[in-house]
């Protein structure tokens, strides 16, 4: 059973997530180096499938490459790029390495990406991704065929609780919930009322009790990086007040540290909530300083006192 | 089984812009056919609808899935298509493009699903809304 899933069934332990970085010609050393930070923090890592759609190294390798430095790997399967039959033997195909994380995403559109020529595949949409790999978790192909043995997969989605039909998004991760997800990485919220309302619903269905609820905090430089998000990452919007407030500081990038700090904080404040998943755009040490901030100890820390979160749940 | 596909076509198209997947969903997406999404999601909007309700992919076109929840909402349909709005489709047989959903409701064709395809899981706690 994979470390994360043991925390999350746990109940009561804090569960923290992160995403790798993307990684184009290099070598695994170059790969440890800019993760190794990022290790020392979280429970498992995100290996990502080619984000706001552009080509990078599989998300199959780079899961790997997780594993091997030591690391939890957690596997992104994006619908985009990959038809029912490429997508189910990317997670058996890392199973096979001892991946036992899958995180499956609908995916941005071609169009945010810098080959928006690509073909869009969207064969199997995210709801259907969570229920086929819930279904070789339990040993079997979407065909009816037997994978030899149940691959015993911890499954996760994402749901973004800041866009439009904001009250059906709840509804929305109830039905990935439904369908075998065990945790939810949240699209990145500047809107904090949206968090809550979207939190809170899911708590007073009692869903956060069946997949842990992880807001997902971003680390950025300044006001080119939020600009970056509310442009650039489609269904997510940087409301105008905040830019201008960090704008107006004078030191942008402390402010806009200042800024990920406070929203880790309401976020893990919200009941329901089980811990955060954290993105690193800034690579100066603000992740550690984020955590030791929140007070939260490092991961041999964590595990050593099987520490309970005292914000969380 | 032409004829029928091609009556189906020129009734649907114009009314729904039917897209002839052959496995018709209409009645459980408050009659909006979620096959011109251009992601042709069949379980809800992707993260990616604009904060006017736009669609990510074309932005003058209004999210299918805003749409469809609306008017599952709103229009006087059969509560029980209502109620199956919520509930999780099983992937497009790609297998019946092009052939009348009529004719195959009909068979029963657009029942077969992949032997894998997990149906009776059940839905955990209450309805979040
Ligand atoms: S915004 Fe709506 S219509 Fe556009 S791709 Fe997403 S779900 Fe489909």
């Amino acid at each position: 059973m994979s470390r994360l899933r043991s925390l999350i069934e746990a109940g009561d332990r804090l569960v923290l997530t992160g995403e790798a970085r993307t990684m184009d010609a290099g070598d695994l050393d170059d790969f440890s180096e800019k993760t190794v930070e990022m290790a020392e923090w979280v429970d498992a890592i995100n290996a990502t499938d080619n984000p706001t759609a552009r080509a990078h190294a599989s998300n199959v390798a780079i899961a790997i490459a997780i594993a091997q430095m030591g690391a939890e790997p957690v596997l992104q399967v994006v619908c985009r790029d990959k038809n029912r039959l490429a997508c189910q033997a990317d997670v058996v195909g890392a199973a096979l390495h001892g991946v036992e994380n899958v995180c499956c995403l609908t995916g941005d559109d071609v169009t945010a990406g810098d080959e928006p020529q690509a073909c869009r595949v969207f064969d199997l949409d995210g709801p259907q991704l969570v229920s086929v790999v819930d279904g070789l978790s339990r040993g079997r192909y979407l065909s009816g065929r037997s994978t030899g043995r149940p691959l015993d997969l911890l499954v996760g989605a994402v749901e973004n609780p800041g866009a439009p039909p904001l009250e059906y998004r709840a509804e929305r991760a109830a039905l990935k919930i439904g369908a075998g997800a065990r945790f939810l990485q949240l699209q990145i919220c500047f809107l904090p009322e949206r968090l809550e309302a979207f939190v809170s619903a899911l708590d007073r269905a009692g869903l956060c009790q069946q997949a842990a609820i992880l807001p997902t905090i971003v680390l950025l430089r300044g006001t080119r990086g939020l600009k970056f998000v509310h442009d650039r990452v489609p269904g997510v919007i940087v409301p105008p007040e905040t830019i201008a407030r960090i704008e107006a500081a004078q030191d942008e990038s402390e402010a806009a540290y200042a800024l990920a700090l406070e929203q880790a904080r309401e976020a893990l404040a919200l009941p329901g909530v089980r811990g955060l998943h954290l993105t690193d755009f800034r690579h100066d040490g603000a992740l550690s300083r984020l955590c030791e901030d929140l007070r939260i100890p490092t991961r041999e820390e964590r595990y050593a006192d099987a520490y309970r979160s005292p914000l969380a749940v | 089984m032409k004829v029928i596909a091609t009556l189906e076509h020129v009734v649907k198209k114009p009314m729904f812009g039917c897209q002839m997947c052959g496995q018709c969903v209409l009645h459980e997406t408050g009659m909006t056919c979620p096959m011109n999404c251009p992601k042709t999601l069949r379980n809800g909007p992707c993260g990616g609808v604009r904060e006017d309700g736009a669609c990510e992919v074309k932005p003058d076109m209004r999210c299918v899935w805003l749409k469809a929840e609306h008017r599952a909402r709103a229009w006087p349909l059969p509560s029980s298509w209502r109620a199956h709005f919520g509930h999780l489709r099983a992937p497009v047989d790609n297998s019946l493009h092009g052939t009348s959903a009529w004719a195959n409701l009909f068979s029963g064709r657009n029942r077969e699903l992949p032997a894998g395809w997990q149906t009776e899981r059940a839905r955990p706690g209450p309805e979040a809304t």
